[in-house]
């Protein structure tokens, strides 16, 4: 597939990274900055062009012309919506990616039609990671939350520990501690090796369980992989940027919020858009102002600034001084690992949250939702299978018959709003949702063709 | 530096080189002759050491860096010099000592065309043939050939195709997978083969040496299956077809690409190196003809402007096909077309030399100093059309012409003291630094009758021309073993 980034900046160098990491896929970056894009391409098998992303002659020459997908990741929203236009409108190009930060785009209506500003898929990596860290905090806990099949299921990831039912226990024994729950275990890594899970594996203290789930039956599974704290009330956010005001928004009605912003004109601005929720003028790393507001007493501390390095000292300094949870905001991968091996509970990071999004834009086959996981090494699908018997590769099969490559396992389906868990003698159906969970990136071509339909039904 | 890597891809690359020694067994057969014996032994040879390489780290699955990059061309070009030596080794139809042998396979893969065998005419095709396509092999690079048939080399492959390939600027890529830039680059190398050789047979060469030739002229090579090179056909036709290929194997190959991409030769025409260079190649043409008819060499108009534009052509892209013996050419003529394989021809193309980019960067500097003279505060970029160039590559392109007169000096001295005289000695170094062929002066028909430590000297040569020095020279510094 032909795709063209336009702007080599956090989100888009990852995602340049992610999606050439695919053989099929071709990509050509567009920026402004010759050094960046250097740099990228000393790095990634890419094409790399120099000029304004919204500039037709630039999109000419990075090939818009036979591009399958433009993905519009700049800066600037209008620079984003100009390009998905001049994409539309001089190279008719079918996939119209943009990231949109404004909220007042984002919510007016009609506004992103084919007919006014061509963007099919708006992508808002603040509102992504709001809702990621909303969902953590819904769920004590847990690592990584997310969403299939429109909110339906959740694949779940957990550290196991000792007070879990099930640690120590073979998974067999699943049913017969919780038996009316939909559910199952997805994969486990134990010392950052990858396993499917069997019928006769033992969880073990300090494995990574991720379990898929009923929304209804989250907790009851979390329960079973370790000791189930208490619900989130006391919140306190660091960073009153567009992330944080969103989070201090969406949990004000809820929970406890307190948000530190460092800015005195910032602080007040948002303290006039947020209800509830107290605005601190500040430092988030200053020691005496966290003691002063009882930082032992809270439940969860997110360092949400834009700058990493302090997200990293003041969440290390938030949990030394008694903060239950602590999680910071991470762009740099190579910090990831650094910080979730010591004293930072969950380390968040904006690209891999948002990469998601995007892949499943480029997956061939009906893909409705792409999750990144571990760094990119997993990936959680959710594809619809399409064709009747015998023109697909999976419709009218038993579980056990389909052709998986290695790594993958079908852990869900969803069949007409109905969870259903996947055993081996399970018989997908036209238009199931089919939830796979792969633990092997590499093997992900494999896994499109299988949901490819044949000619015949195109 | 990261060994196992290294060693994996040299492997591989080994074998598949070792594959290319196959073809002359088919035309050792189609011949009826003796001859194939060889190159099933270098072939086996070649495949073995490949294995014994390969076979302990292959299951290494690590990233090239650039650094090892640079190691696996200037490691790779070495060992394949050598191994590409072994069918002429083991031939019993000719007596070749190694350094010879190397000699001549190293000759062969750089380009350079400058050879230790007479009596062609007598050797057996399928020796004959193995030379020629040692030639195509190395014109566009037998590297960019492994970058565009194995995917595996993944990022990798644009480390060890910027370390191969000439030219200031190694960062445009014609699509954005590197394999299918490789891969795009090989097929418009193969059409122009293919038309070359059919333009051959139509111009009344044989099959054979229609083959041959259109092997050495797209790759610029200048290798022959006669001793009297392009001047045994005597054709003028012939003549015409060589001078049209070798022309347009000095452009650089991405013009190429997009004119048939987009079927239009616009981009030949906007091109400002493009249009340096057919202007350079016009003008020496011109004076070269100029210079015959003024001392009368030729008794026919027709000889000396066939002959003239021939040899213009032919130096000045670095090819070294002969029609006439240049070198008793009358007055400056000879170091004329000598010093203008110092330019060479396009960045990107098969040819050596300085190329004609890096030239017109140097000169358009000096333009602007002279500017500068006179307007003290003008701020004046260095433009290629419309475009300012980068500093960085203005730097490097100082960098690399300053690097190229010192090996230049240093090879010559060492040449010298060998105990070659002057005009030998400097023509033999120009002709293969510029990776030219013939030389001037006890070089000018063949280097048989060098010692054998001036002939490594200009192996050293070859070498430093083709990878265009710094590859090979970045080896050679602290800096790089470095940890």
């Amino acid at each position: 597939m032909k795709i063209l980034i336009l702007g080599a900046g956090q989100v888009g160098s990852s995602a340049a990274y992610h999606l050439s990491r695919e053989e099929s896929n071709e990509v050509t970056v567009v920026d402004m900055r010759p050094e960046v894009l250097r740099e990228l391409q000393d790095r990634l098998d890419i094409r790399t062009v120099v000029g304004h992303a919204a500039h037709p002659e630039v999109l000419d020459r990075a090939g818009a012309n036979d591009a399958d997908i433009v993905v519009a990741l700049t800066d600037t929203d209008e620079t984003n919506m100009v390009a998905c236009q001049v994409a539309y409108t001089l190279f008719h190009t079918p996939t119209k990616i943009a990231r949109i930060r404004a909220a007042e785009y984002m919510n007016a209506k009609n506004l992103f039609t084919q007919d006014a500003i061509p963007v099919d898929v708006r992508i808002s990596p603040e509102q992504l990671v709001c809702e990621y860290v909303e969902q953590l905090i819904l769920y004590p806990g847990a690592s990584q939350v997310l969403d299939f099949a429109g909110g339906r299921v959740r694949l779940v990831g957990v550290k196991s520990d000792r007070d879990g039912l099930l640690v120590g226990q073979r998974i067999a024994t699943l049913k017969e501690h919780i038996p009316n729950t939909e559910g199952r275990i997805a994969a486990i890594y134990r010392q950052g090796k990858a396993m499917l899970p069997e019928g006769d594996t033992v969880i073990q203290d300090g494995d990574e369980v991720f379990f898929i789930a009923d929304r209804k039956d989250i907790r009851v599974f979390m329960s079973e992989m370790r000791r189930l704290e208490d619900p989130v009330r006391r919140v306190v956010i660091a960073g009153g940027g567009n992330i944080g005001l969103r989070l201090a928004l969406a949990l004000e009605q809820t929970n406890q919020v307190k948000i530190i912003e460092r800015d005195q004109l910032r602080a007040r601005q948002i303290s006039e858009q947020l209800n509830k929720a107290i605005v601190l003028v500040g430092d988030a790393a200053d020691e005496e102002l966290l003691l002063e507001e009882n930082i032992d007493n809270v439940d969860v501390f997110c360092a949400l600034t834009n700058s990493e390095e302090a997200n990293i000292l003041s969440s290390m300094l938030a949990k030394r001084l008694g903060s239950q949870k602590v999680m910071a905001l991470i762009n740099r991968a190579s910090y990831v690992d650094l910080v979730e091996a010591g004293s930072i509970d969950i380390a968040i990071s904006p690209q891999q949250v948002t990469i998601g999004s995007l892949l499943a834009h480029v997956r061939r086959g009906d893909v409705v939702k792409v999750h990144s996981l571990r760094r990119g090494a997993a990936e959680a699908i959710e594809a619809i299978a399409h064709g009747k018997e015998g023109e697909s590769k999976v419709v009218g099969r038993k579980i056990e018959d389909i052709d998986l490559p290695k790594g993958a396992a079908i852990v869900t389906l969803v069949r007409d709003g109905q969870v259903i868990i996947a055993h081996h003698d399970t018989v997908i159906q036209t238009d199931d949702h089919v939830i796979l969970f792969l633990t092997d990136r590499r093997k992900i071509e494999k896994l499109e063709k299988l949901f490819q339909v044949g000619v015949s039904f195109v | 530096m990261n060994w196992t890597v290294v060693q994996r891809i040299l492997g591989l690359l080994l074998m598949m080189f070792s594959l290319t020694m196959l073809p002359p067994v088919i035309i050792a057969i189609i011949f009826d002759e003796a001859s194939w014996l060889p190159f099933v032994e270098g072939f086996g040879l070649t495949l073995a050491a490949g294995l014994v390489i390969w076979l302990p780290v292959h299951r290494s699955r690590k990233d090239l860096r650039l650094r090892d990059g640079f190691l696996v061309v200037a490691a790779f070009w070495t060992v394949l010099g050598t191994f590409g030596a072994a069918p002429l080794y083991f031939a019993d139809s000719i007596t070749m000592s190694l350094t010879d042998a190397i000699f001549e396979s190293m000759s062969g893969l750089t380009t350079t065309g400058a050879t230790v065998l007479t009596g062609l005419d007598e050797l057996p095709k399928s020796i004959l043939y193995y030379r020629q396509q040692l030639q195509w092999l190395g014109g566009m690079g037998i590297i960019v050939l492994a970058v565009a048939v194995l995917p595996m080399l993944g990022v990798g492959g644009m480390q060890l195709y910027r370390a191969e390939t000439p030219g200031p600027v190694k960062d445009t890529k014609l699509t954005p997978r590197i394999t299918e830039t490789a891969k795009a680059l090989w097929y418009v190398y193969l059409a122009f083969t293919i038309t070359c050789a059919v333009s051959y047979v139509i111009a009344g060469m044989g099959w054979f040496d229609a083959l041959c030739h259109a092997f050495s002229t797209v790759a610029i090579g200048g290798f022959s299956t006669h001793d009297m090179s392009i001047g045994y056909f005597g054709s003028t036709a012939v003549d015409l077809v060589a001078i049209v290929f070798m022309f347009a194997a000095g452009i650089n190959f991405s013009l190429h690409f997009y004119a048939w991409r987009y079927v239009s030769i616009k981009h030949y025409s906007q091109d400002t190196e493009f249009r340096a260079y057919a202007m350079i190649l016009i003008v020496l043409s011109f004076l070269v003809v100029a210079g015959l008819f003024y001392h009368q060499s030729y008794a026919s108009p027709g000889d000396t402007i066939i002959n003239g534009m021939f040899q213009a052509v032919s130096i000045a892209t670095t090819t070294g096909f002969t029609t006439a013996n240049y070198a008793s050419w009358p007055a400056a003529l000879p170091v004329l077309l000598l010093f203008a394989s110092f330019i060479g021809g396009s960045a990107g193309s098969t040819a050596g030399g300085i190329k004609v980019i890096r030239c017109l960067l140097i000169y358009k500097q000096g333009l602007r100093e002279i500017v500068r003279l006179v307007h003290p505060s003008a701020e004046i970029p260095v433009k290629l059309g419309n475009k300012a160039v980068q500093f960085r590559v203005v730097d490097a392109v100082w960098g690399f012409f300053s690097v190229y007169i010192v090996v230049f000096v240093v090879l010559m001295l060492a040449i010298m003291a060998t105990g070659l005289d002057q005009v030998t000695s400097f023509s033999a170094i120009a002709a293969t630094l510029n990776n030219l062929g013939p030389g001037l002066g006890d070089v000018s028909s063949g280097f048989m009758t060098l010692s054998d430590p001036a002939k490594w000297i200009a192996i050293a040569g070859m070498l430093l021309g083709r990878l265009e020095i710094f590859t090979l020279l970045v080896l050679i510094t602290p800096t790089f073993w470095r940890h």
